[in-house]
């Protein structure tokens, strides 16, 4: 038996998250060093995964695990990883070292406090929790093990943003904390009553496979090849329902409008390396299921609701855009940023073009790391001034140059400016969408346009101008807060200059899901003999 | 049936000349579970009688706990003898089933049981009385509750030691009642669990007058639905001319082949059949906890003594949904037409109202006494399932719920301030900032109520889920769906309340338990992440005692 990779990828931050719980109370820096390095393991496997994927490899999934599991329920411990997967979960390894280090001094306890009280380790463990469940969920071929760890996800992400917050400002301890509790339960009810509607579905198909194979089933594999075969006939308005179901939880993670209310809670009441946990890491889950669970189960439902999902991500593009220049608080702008891009994946997935869902895989990576570098230094800059709105800020620039700077180069990056990253992503979403549906690429467009108004206009305030009391004398970045920034940025820039090393692995994991959806993709209007002859 | 037929006889032939009446024959063995607790009972007893005050406490305990271990290996033995499969069989008479289903039930009351023992003599929580180390329950429960005699008693260092023998009485009842093949049965069964419960609820140690008016309720309304009950097998008795559940079960499919003379003129009515099924059923219903028959629940589960609510909100749910389970599926599987849309309609309101009225509530035990009730609504979508996956999905539920129950109630002794518990919600405010470890326990257990994955609360509600959606009852799935995302709401609450809130300055402290309740708040844990991760043994195991013997 070979090595168990893919496991492993998932138990190193599992087994870290432990280790990290039990370390005594006085030994806090341990604590955060023994985090590190468990992160840094996990990024090294998810490395080898990279390495060891093969993009062009035969069948959907590789270095394939499966065991039994629970019989009763037709349930197997099934894990495998395709284009679309390795390189999420690369993006989560990646991404979770820095959310780390950025969070360094977030969950020191103020003060004297019991002994057993043990905040710094209660955080980074809860954060490596995330990460392992995160990755398994990528991992999960099997439906009813994806549930499992997509639900269980909550209960981490709901501590830590329920239990860490930024210091209290003008705001005051009491009222802060039953805020950051309001948002921490909106944030799980959210999530809890779309799980708790997807297990309505999950039953549902297992009925349906159980009716017809025999024995009930939950392997994706399975289902899809069944149903391929003809075995597994699912009535139209049963698979209608089924998808509703899924769908639904997918999009209040995603989150979509009108689901997405809670997500503003969560960000700005969360310390800004656990909205980065929320946004770039968690939130992916989402439209990843999209993509490997919605797609691939139900291709009819799917295009049968797709007029319906576009319309919904259109107005997630220009009303999260919208909200997000109505802002005054920095963090619930990044957030609103958030929810227009996540329109823009969604509509990257279900304009259904071999462009417009690998721009959209491409995206999520890109959307990853651009959001995590403006919400870090954004967090930065917060922790230096304890307010987060924006009007308390100015002139920033002229007393932090460096902090100014990489500020921009994240706010860059978000408005998709050419040269970084996200706008290879977005580019590739708004041809794959206009090709097929050209109206509705075409008013998307739009977002990019109020993302250049919300970047800037956040940036003119806070950094230019001239330099406001509060912020004199503000420290620039510190060694440990460049350590986070530069990669992330390095990374910004390489990948928009060269994104073929990710559209090399994503590429026929989208063709796959494209054929499971039994979609080609249009064929342009300009003949290409036309183009030729003019030349 | 013969044995019915004989007894009948009994009566109907009164005037012949008296015949050599037959002896019974009893399977001492099969029945040995029983035996053992109420013999342990009766021991108790003479403990009580003969032993002097000193000494009772600890006899009473290894009494207790030798007896529900030995009852337990019993169980083991009998479904290892195959009992519960190939040989399952009638015994005594008929009255008794030997089956898989009575024998899981069995196994896990007793299981439960010993574990509430173990709470039950919990004697560190209390400060101690005039140097003495006390428990839950009253010095003396005859004493005027704050007159003289009262603290006459607790100067004395009195303990009401019987509380052991009580609580084996009980589980010597609950033992029966899923295990009854005929109505009589069922209701002496019903009556010899639920007298020593009335007893137990009124022994609480603080706060007696709220004890004893528990008691008072509970009986009262007990008294009602044992009224019903009997009222209910009387009827039967008119339209089938026999308790025994399967000559009710054949007269209702039409096989019978005697016409009793005597009852000609009712037998095969139907209006008959209809009312004394019902009411037979509101007594059950009643006993588990189910809308429209709840009302007792709060009362009771907030005023007696928390070791007590969690043996009964644990034991005798698992008591009242395998007598349920039995009378629907060996008595009227030929009514399903008729009993269907009715339980239908209880299981609804159950889950809902539990779960909606929860939501206001400010006491935790209350709060888990409605939380009990949308449970008992979540057991009967997999009761109305019909199948044989059905029942099995019922027994994992009771099964995985009863040890969360038990676990939760464990901890709710823990925290404490001068009036004995603090059970009013917003004295649990900060108890995660003061005692980690207590409130991640809690934590625990509630998310296992709201049937988050990887707890056995999830596992048990997926396969109750699964059986209702495969016996064709999508929308109970739905509504149940909805349920759970309410009830999630207020679990959540309390976890907010012990973390996210500060700790208040008069807050209650966690007293530090003995071995004991620390044994049973581990072992309720460790069920409870075990039935999550790794079900399959325990659903295997349910799944193969899922057939009634007829």
């Amino acid at each position: 038996m070979s090595f168990p990779l893919l496991t492993a990828t998932a138990v190193v931050p599992a087994l870290g998250a432990v280790l990290t719980a039990a370390v005594p109370a006085a030994r806090r820096s341990a604590a955060k060093w023994l985090a590190l390095v468990f992160s840094l393991a996990t990024l090294a496997l998810a490395a080898v995964q990279l390495v060891r994927f093969d993009p062009g490899a035969e069948g959907p999934f590789q270095l394939t695990e499966s065991h039994a599991w629970i019989k009763d329920f037709g349930v197997r411990y099934e894990l495998g990883v395709d284009g679309i997967a390795v390189v999420l979960i690369a993006l989560t390894a990646l991404l979770i070292p820095f959310v780390i280090l950025a969070g360094w001094h977030d969950a020191d306890p103020l003060g004297t406090t019991s002994s057993r009280w043990r905040p710094t380790q209660g955080f980074f463990a809860l954060i490596l929790m995330v990460e392992a469940m995160v990755v398994i969920s990528f991992e999960a071929t099997d439906v009813f093990l994806f549930y499992i760890f997509f639900e269980a996800m909550l209960i981490p992400m709901y501590f830590l943003i329920g239990g860490f917050g930024d210091r209290a400002g003008e705001r005051g301890e009491e009222e802060t904390a039953a805020q950051r509790s309001y948002a921490a339960v909106k944030f799980l009810l959210y999530n809890l009553a779309g799980g708790l509607i997807m297990l309505a579905a999950v039953i549902g198909l297992y009925v349906v496979t159980a009716d017809q194979l025999g024995t009930g089933t939950f392997s994706l594999q399975e289902i899809v090849q069944a149903r391929a075969d003809g075995q597994l006939d699912i009535a139209t308005s049963t698979e209608r329902a089924l998808f509703l179901g899924f769908f639904f939880a997918f999009a209040v993670k995603a989150p979509l409008w009108p689901l997405h209310t809670w997500l503003p809670n969560a960000m700005g009441e969360a310390t800004a390396p656990v909205a980065v946990l929320i946004t770039a890491v968690v939130d992916k889950v989402g439209t990843f299921a999209m993509l490997r669970f919605c797609l691939q189960l139900f291709p009819e439902a799917s295009k049968w609701a797709t007029p319906v999902i576009l319309v919904l991500a259109l107005v997630s593009i220009l009303y999260g855009a919208l909200l997000a220049v109505g802002q005054r608080d920095i963090k619930r702008l990044v957030a609103y940023a958030s929810i227009s891009h996540f329109g823009f994946i969604i509509l990257g997935i279900f304009a259904m073009t071999t462009q417009g869902q690998g721009g959209a895989t491409l995206y999520m990576v890109n959307h990853g790391i651009s959001t995590a570098a403006l919400m870090l230094v954004a967090g930065f800059l917060i922790s230096r001034r304890g307010s987060r709105l924006i009007a308390d800020y100015g002139g920033v620039q002229k007393v932090a140059p460096v902090l100014a700077g990489t500020f921009l180069v994240g706010g860059l990056a978000t408005l998709s400016l050419p040269g970084l990253a996200p706008f290879v992503s977005e580019f590739l979403v708004l041809t794959g969408t206009f090709s097929r549906y050209p109206v509705i690429g075409a008013i998307a467009t739009f977002g990019i346009v109020l993302a250049a108004l919300y970047v800037l206009v956040l940036y003119q305030r806070t950094m230019t101008g001239p330099v406001k009391e509060s912020v004199r004398g503000m420290p620039d970045l510190r060694v440990r807060e460049l350590v986070v920034v530069a990669p992330l940025i390095a990374l910004l820039i390489f990948l928009g200059v060269y994104p073929k090393p990710v559209t090399e692995i994503v590429d026929p994991a989208v063709e796959h899901t494209m054929t499971q959806v039994d979609k080609v993709d249009p064929k342009p209007d300009v003949p290409l003999t036309d183009v030729e002859a003019a030349k | 049936m013969s044995h019915a037929a004989s007894v009948h006889s009994l009566w109907t032939l009164a005037a012949d000349p008296p015949r050599e009446i037959p002896a019974p024959h009893i399977e001492y063995a099969q029945l040995a579970p029983t035996l053992i607790v109420l013999g342990g009972a009766v021991l108790g007893i003479l403990v009580e009688a003969f032993l002097p005050r000193r000494a009772r406490y600890h006899a009473q305990l290894l009494l207790s706990v030798v007896g529900l271990a030995a009852a337990f290996a019993a169980v083991v033995a009998l479904a290892a003898g195959g009992h519960a499969g190939e040989k399952a069989r009638i015994a005594a008479m008929g009255a008794v089933a030997v089956d898989g289903p009575a024998l899981f039930l069995q196994g896990t009351i007793l299981l439960v049981s010993l574990i509430a023992v173990f709470t039950f003599a919990e004697r560190r929580l209390d400060p101690a009385a005039h140097g003495n180390r006390v428990d839950s329950f009253a010095a003396q429960g005859s004493a005027v509750p704050g007159g003289e005699a009262e603290q006459a008693a607790v100067k004395a260092g009195f303990t009401t030691t019987e509380v052991f023998p009580l609580a084996l009485f009980a589980v010597g009842g609950m033992l029966v009642f899923p295990a009854a093949n005929d109505l009589l049965t069922l209701f002496v069964a019903l009556e010899v669990f639920s007298l020593p419960l009335y007893v137990l609820c009124a022994l609480a140690r603080r706060q007696r007058l709220l004890s004893q008016e528990s008691a008072v309720k509970y009986f009262l309304l007990g008294a009602f639905s044992s009224a019903f009950l009997l009222f209910g097998v009387a009827l039967l008795y008119g339209y089938a001319g026999t308790v025994t559940y399967s000559g009710i079960a054949e007269v209702v499919s039409g096989t019978t082949r005697t016409v009793d003379p005597a009852l000609a003129s009712t037998m095969g009515n139907d209006a008959l059949l209809l009312i004394g099924g019902a009411l037979v059923l509101m007594g059950l219903l009643f006993k588990v906890g189910a809308v429209p028959f709840h009302m007792w629940t709060p009362d009771v589960y907030q005023g007696a003594p928390t070791p007590v609510t969690g043996f009964m909100a644990a034991a005798t749910k698992i008591a009242g949904f395998g007598a349920l389970l039995r009378l629907l599926y060996v008595v009227l599987p030929g009514m399903r037409w008729d009993w269907r849309p009715v339980m239908w309609g209880v299981a609804i309101v159950t889950m809902l109202l539990g779960a909606i009225v929860a939501v206001t509530q400010t006491d935790v035990k209350r709060l888990l006494a409605y939380s009990s009730i949308a449970h008992a609504g979540f057991i009967l979508a997999g009761v109305i399932a019909a199948s044989p996956d059905g029942v099995s999905s019922v027994l994992f539920y009771l099964a995985a719920y009863s040890f969360v129950t038990l676990g939760a109630f464990s901890v709710v002794t823990l925290v404490r301030d001068a009036g004995g518990e603090a059970t009013h919600l917003s004295k649990w405010a900060g108890l995660g900032r003061r005692s980690p470890l207590v409130a991640a326990v809690f934590a625990v257990f509630l998310l296992a109520f709201a049937g988050i994955p990887l707890t056995s609360g999830f596992a048990g509600k997926f396969a109750v889920f699964k059986a209702a959606a495969q016996g064709g009852a999508g929308t109970l799935v739905i509504v149940g769906v909805l349920s759970s995302a309410i009830a999630a709401f207020f679990y959540i609450r309390v976890i907010v309340l012990m973390f996210f809130s500060e700790p208040k300055a008069d807050g209650p402290t966690v007293a530090v338990p003995s071995a004991l309740t620390s044994t049973a708040i581990a072992v309720g844990v460790a069920v409870t992440v075990v039935l999550g991760v790794a079900p399959q043994y325990f659903l295997d195991l349910a799944g193969q005692a899922g057939t009634f013997v007829r």
